[in-house]
């Protein structure tokens, strides 16, 4: 039994199929790529998993149990998944610790004394001991980003989900958050990430997902993916992609 | 200095120019023309009396006190019951139905009468139940009426601060495993409490305004004192009085508001 199981998932906005059936397993501890042309149904296929949208059909597996079940509270699964946005969305009223401590002081019922020196190491393990006390429009992009790593990370989440969380960066502010991602892949975090960052992807994924058209065309180990796609599909978004 | 800013000097220097000209050439006008119509004399004996004004001025600032008071007790609660009905409003849960209608007539009619019309109604309407003191004060069902309409307008308002969010403010919140109660009380509304602060502003100061319309009523705020004066002296100065009263009020109030207004749509660029 994998970490994350996707059976048959399907997801409609009207008439429109955005999730066509769509099987995935990941491991425990395992980084998994999804890769796609903008509009593949990346974004959608991340939102379903954590439940910001509601399936039309088949199953989302976490440790076994089906979290997508219609009228099920997506809270209890919410906490075991974290997600991270392209836009960051820090919450601007509050400083960089106010954000990443508000989900744990809320959903656990901890206080603020109890939280603060876990959160701060989570601070201090990204280097950003000095900016805890900052708004979010103080912080650069890359920072924010982190933030908002850290913010979900405080919710000691089982898997992790990151929705092209560097498309918003200025070039130079790239690495620190692609940084951030390899050491939770040492720590050995679950995590499903919607990239454009090709290299990375075949560095340090475990496994590639080609979606094309709110389906997994091809999946398999970075090596075979980025060197021999079978389908022609593949073949031409990587020829893009990579050029 | 740059050749840049040797030219905006100068270029400043011109405009402030023109516009002192304009301005004097314009008071010129009026303090010229106007005495010089046929009826300028007894408007300015029955408006601008000097004497009179200065007669009843301590009184109308007395008075005064009354719109005052009337409008801190009313505002607090309007601003509470604004918020309320804006929740109800936007309720999702079923069992709320009957007070999301409910909530939804209320603005609905509030807003759609005119407010003098409610004050008589509810001003007149409810003590004349008989009611045994002081539950037939016209301070309170006047101000209710006050509070009622104005509510009305401050849930709206409040709604469009809520619409204001953006949609993943809630995603990222939700995402979290906060509860959609939490997301609102935590994440949404003190953004969107913050985003209509300046449009609030404007409510209260038409508010301050309107607590006149309670003189229909009896309590004796200024603007009823000032009639009062104006049947003892015959004479209308008392109202200008009481104009220059509420304008000292008012028009710091809106340049605040204004200001807080510019400064947001600074931030938002
Ligand atoms: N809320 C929505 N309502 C309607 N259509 C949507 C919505 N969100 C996404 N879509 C559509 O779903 C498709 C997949 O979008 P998305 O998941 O954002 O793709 P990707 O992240 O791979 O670029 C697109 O055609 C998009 O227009
Ligand atoms: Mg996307």
């Amino acid at each position: 039994m994998a970490k994350l199981e996707l059976r048959n998932v399907v997801k409609r906005f009207g008439d429109v199929v955005v999730c066509n059936g769509i099987n995935l397993d990941v491991e425990e501890g395992q980084m998994v790529c999804l890769i796609g042309a903008s509009g593949a149904g990346k974004s959608t296929l991340l939102r379903c998993i954590n439940l910001l949208e509601p399936t039309e059909d088949g199953g989302i597996f976490l440790d076994g149990t089906d979290i997508a079940v219609p009228g099920l509270d997506p809270q209890a699964a919410r906490k075991k998944i974290g997600m991270v946005f392209q836009n960051f969305n820090l919450f601007p009223h509050m400083t960089a610790l106010e954000n990443a401590m508000l989900a744990p002081r809320r959903v656990y019922k901890k206080s603020r004394s109890e939280l603060e020196t876990d959160v701060a190491s989570l601070f201090t393990r990204f280097g950003l001991a000095d900016r805890m006390q900052n708004y979010p429009d103080q912080l650069s992009g890359g920072q924010q980003q982190r933030v908002a790593i850290i913010r979900a990370l405080a919710m000691r989440p089982d898997v992790m989900l990151f929705d092209e969380i560097t498309s918003a960066l200025d070039p130079q502010l790239v690495g620190e958050v692609l940084d951030v991602l390899l050491q939770l892949k040492q720590q050995g975090m679950t995590m499903v990430l919607a990239t454009h960052e090709m290299q990375f992807a075949r560095q340090a994924a475990d496994k590639i997902c080609f979606l094309k058209d709110g389906q997994i065309i091809e999946e398999g180990p970075p090596e075979q993916l980025f060197n021999a796609p079978k389908h022609v599909a593949t073949k031409e978004f990587l020829s893009r992609a990579l050029k | 200095m740059t050749r840049r800013e040797l030219f905006e000097h100068r270029q400043k220097r011109r405009s402030i120019m023109i516009a002192a000209t304009s301005t004097i050439l314009v008071l010129v006008a009026v303090i010229v023309f106007v005495p010089m119509t046929p009826g300028w004399e007894k408007v300015q004996k029955s408006f601008f009396n000097g004497a009179v004004l200065a007669k009843t001025f301590p009184r109308l600032i007395e008075a005064f006190k009354l719109n005052i008071m009337i409008f801190l007790w009313s505002a607090p609660l309007i601003a509470i019951l604004g918020l309320l009905v804006a929740l109800a409003r936007d309720a999702k849960s079923p069992a709320l139905f009957p007070l999301r209608i409910l909530s939804t007539a209320f603005t609905d009619v509030f807003r759609g009468v005119p407010v003098i019309l409610t004050v008589y109604l509810i001003g007149f309407g409810i003590p004349g139940l008989g009611l045994p003191r002081p539950w037939n004060s016209p301070y309170i069902w006047g101000s209710l009426a006050l509070i009622l309409t104005y509510s009305a307008y401050v849930a709206e308002i409040f709604r469009a601060g809520i619409d204001s969010v953006h949609p993943s403010q809630r995603s990222a919140a939700l995402s979290l495993g906060l509860s959609e109660r939490q997301v609102m009380r935590d994440v949404v509304l003190p953004q969107a409490v913050r985003n209509v602060v300046p449009s609030q502003m404007n409510m209260l100061i038409a508010l301050q305004k309107d607590v006149s319309l309670l003189s229909f009523i009896g309590p004796v705020e200024i603007f009823r004192q000032a009639g009062v004066f104006k049947s003892l002296l015959a004479n209308f100065t008392p109202y200008v009085g009481a104009a220059i009263i509420f304008l000292v009020v008012t028009i710091p109030a809106t340049r605040y508001a204004d200001y807080l207004l510019a400064r947001q749509s600074r931030e938002r660029s």
